[in-house]
């Protein structure tokens, strides 16, 4: 220790316990600058709480979370990300009764007080700055529509727009394409590829062609400790991984 | 100007319910009724400062404060105290009143007295000056709304629990000043009020001035509570009642928003139960207790908790109906109110507002091919398109 890592998120010894059970045990991986790494695994295998012990939601029994040399555990919620880091979750959680626009705005990290949210002013840089997005996720048409009448896809990407939006350096994405059709899928596909750029992001998926399409690096994760690590071909070919989780 | 026009009036629908309202209210009322009744419209109008407050942190917030009474309450009985003091006083300088030879010790509030309290408590001190109990009146629920929504929004006890957990502040706020008799006048409350400053306020020009005097302070707290609904902030209450995790995880400290909204909320209550107190004559611990507190969240959802205007137009007529029905029919009362409030959870969500943004604004539409003006505060309403206008402040 001391010594400033090279990689961008280093997870150690990383152990959550729910009265005794170890929903993530002694997980230890390292994912590098500007990587997207996908996290794979059978239903149960800790990949979500993962998610929730890095971004705060969940406190960890034990271990720690180093995101460009700063320990995240221990931190509160809106502090990490004020680092940088952002979240999505799985069921799309967006604010329904807002419009794509307002939904966008709120993300944007200005006036983040409750005085400067009482006085935030809708400056023609972030009016520019949310247009973008929207054109980015796909919503240019939907500005003004409220979050609920959208599409199952179409809320998906507005909670990723919420992220984009505020420009975080380490992204997380959980089942991001989970419920959409193909062409859907495709389009997420290449907006990922495009937000990626510079970032870190941890994502979890189980469709295996869009993991194969998306991912530099793969970590298999089962019974809440760490199966397997390495490129898409490597851990398919892992004996271990086909027994658990692709099957034969 | 122009953002004034739309932040605080609510662009041009929200100043014509603004205008119709305040037609109602400075014309039609005063018109119309007879002086005692124009009285009990203020003694009305005072529990609407709690209605448009839970349509802020009830309706926009989902903040469901099931104790919002006490906070009237304690403006209540801050001005209470104020006006008691002035009234003891002026019992002192009569020197031959029967009340002054009833007395030990002159010059305190008669309740003190027969408690055989012979000095005046130290917390009271403050109650002597006019500008420092219009300052105690808003600091002291603001404090205590800022201490409970500490308490309870960090541990993040939400829901339910709020609503049960403010019940019991009502309950236990209750007890407490039935119990201090010496210090609060007991079971009666304060009673008593003749005058502020010397000026009487039980006479017929006095009652039509409180009147007027309870419309402006409700519009302009009206006013107020639109622009906190309009800003951001206004958007992150909504936000945070649909998604708390998702404000929470895009930077935001989710139990500072809040708690102040639940603070601002008891503000704007506090007025109400000081203007209660100058409009009425009394305070008493009956006004803080469940019941009433209960009563102000049904005004609320019968005028829609998502409208403000609604919410005052929600108060005044339960409350007529409230005096109207416990004449005709007092045992009925307590049931038609239950099935009022069931119906109106059940099919009219939105309460009066709902059903005029859902039936009137329809029909007006086929009369008149244009946009009519609707009751709903802006920011969230049922029709996409005024939803559209005024949240992109074009």
């Amino acid at each position: 220790m001391g010594n400033l890592s090279t990689y961008a998120l280093g997870v150690e010894h990383l152990t959550v316990s729910f009265d005794g059970f170890k929903a993530v045990d002694d997980l230890t991986f390292y994912v590098e600058q500007h990587e997207v790494r996908v996290v794979i695994g059978p239903n149960g295998a800790g990949k979500t709480t993962l998610l929730d012990l890095i971004c705060g939601k969940t406190k960890a029994t034990s271990g720690s979370v180093m995101f460009k040399n700063n320990e995240l555990l221990g931190r509160p919620e809106q502090n990490i990300v004020k680092m940088g880091v952002s979240r999505k979750f799985q069921t799309p959680s967006i604010y329904p009764k807002l419009t794509v626009f307002e939904n966008l705005e709120l993300s944007h990290p200005t006036g983040r007080t409750v005085m400067g949210s009482l006085f935030f002013k809708r400056t023609a840089e972030i009016k520019d700055r949310v247009e973008e997005v929207a054109k980015e996720i796909y919503l240019s048409d939907f500005v003004h529509t409220r979050g609920e009448l959208l599409s199952h896809g179409q809320k998906q990407w507005l909670e990723i727009g919420m992220l984009l939006i505020a420009d975080p350096e380490l992204v997380m994405l959980d089942e991001p394409v989970a419920g959409m059709s193909v062409r859907e899928r495709q389009q997420t596909a290449e907006l990922l590829r495009r937000m990626c750029n510079g970032r870190v992001v941890l994502v979890i998926e189980h469709d295996m062609n869009f993991v194969r399409e998306i991912a530099h690096k793969v970590t298999v994760m089962h019974q809440g400790k760490l199966l397997a690590e390495g490129s898409m071909d490597e851990v398919q070919a892992n004996e271990k991984v086909i027994e658990v989780y692709l099957g034969h | 100007m122009n953002r004034f026009f739309n932040v605080f009036l609510g662009g041009r629908s929200g100043l014509i319910g603004l205008l119709v309202m305040a037609v109602v209210l400075f014309v039609a009322i005063p018109l119309t009724l007879d002086v005692f009744r124009v009285n009990l419209v203020a003694k009305y109008l005072s529990y609407a400062f709690v209605s448009i407050a839970l349509v802020v942190c009830w309706g926009h917030g989902g903040i469901l404060s099931l104790g919002q009474g006490v906070f009237w309450g304690l403006g209540g009985y801050c001005l209470a105290a104020f006006l008691k003091l002035e009234a003891a006083g002026n019992i002192a300088k009569e020197a031959t009143s029967d009340q002054l030879k009833a007395l030990t010790t002159v010059g305190l509030p008669d309740f003190m007295d027969w408690n055989q309290i012979t000095e005046l408590p130290w917390f009271w001190y403050g109650f002597k000056s006019l500008p420092v109990t219009i300052v105690l009146m808003f600091i002291l629920p603001s404090l205590l709304a800022y201490i409970l929504g500490t308490a309870i929004f960090k541990r993040r006890v939400a829901g339910v629990y709020f609503a049960i957990i403010t019940q019991a502040l009502a309950w236990i706020m209750e007890m407490l000043f039935v119990t201090r008799q010496g210090w609060t006048g007991g079971i009666n409350g304060i009673t008593d009020l003749r005058t502020m400053l010397g000026w009487d306020i039980r006479t017929n020009s006095a009652q039509y001035i409180l009147y007027f005097a309870t419309c402006i302070l409700l519009v302009g707290c009206l006013v107020l509570c639109r622009a906190v609904l309009n800003s951001k902030l206004g958007r992150l209450l909504v936000a945070l009642r649909d998604e708390e995790d998702r404000v929470r995880f895009s930077g935001y400290d989710a139990a500072s928003i809040k708690r102040f909204a639940f603070v601002f909320a008891s503000a704007i209550s506090a007025l109400g139960g000081a203007m209660f107190v100058l409009n009425v004559g009394f305070m008493s611990p009956k006004l803080i207790t469940i019941e009433p507190s209960i009563y102000m969240v049904i005004f609320c959802a019968v005028g829609g908790r998502m409208s403000l205007i609604g919410a005052v137009y929600g108060t005044l007529l339960v409350q007529f109906g409230r005096t109207w029905f416990s004449e005709e029919f007092p045992a009925m009362w307590y049931f038609l109110m239950g099935a009022v409030f069931i119906a109106v959870t059940r099919y009219f969500p939105n309460g009066l507002a709902g059903i005029f943004d859902d039936y009137i604004v329809p029909l007006g539409k086929k009369f008149t091919h244009r946009k009519p003006p609707t009751l709903a505060t802006g920011g969230l309403k049922s029709v996409p398109s005024v939803t559209t206008v005024n949240s992109t402040g074009n």
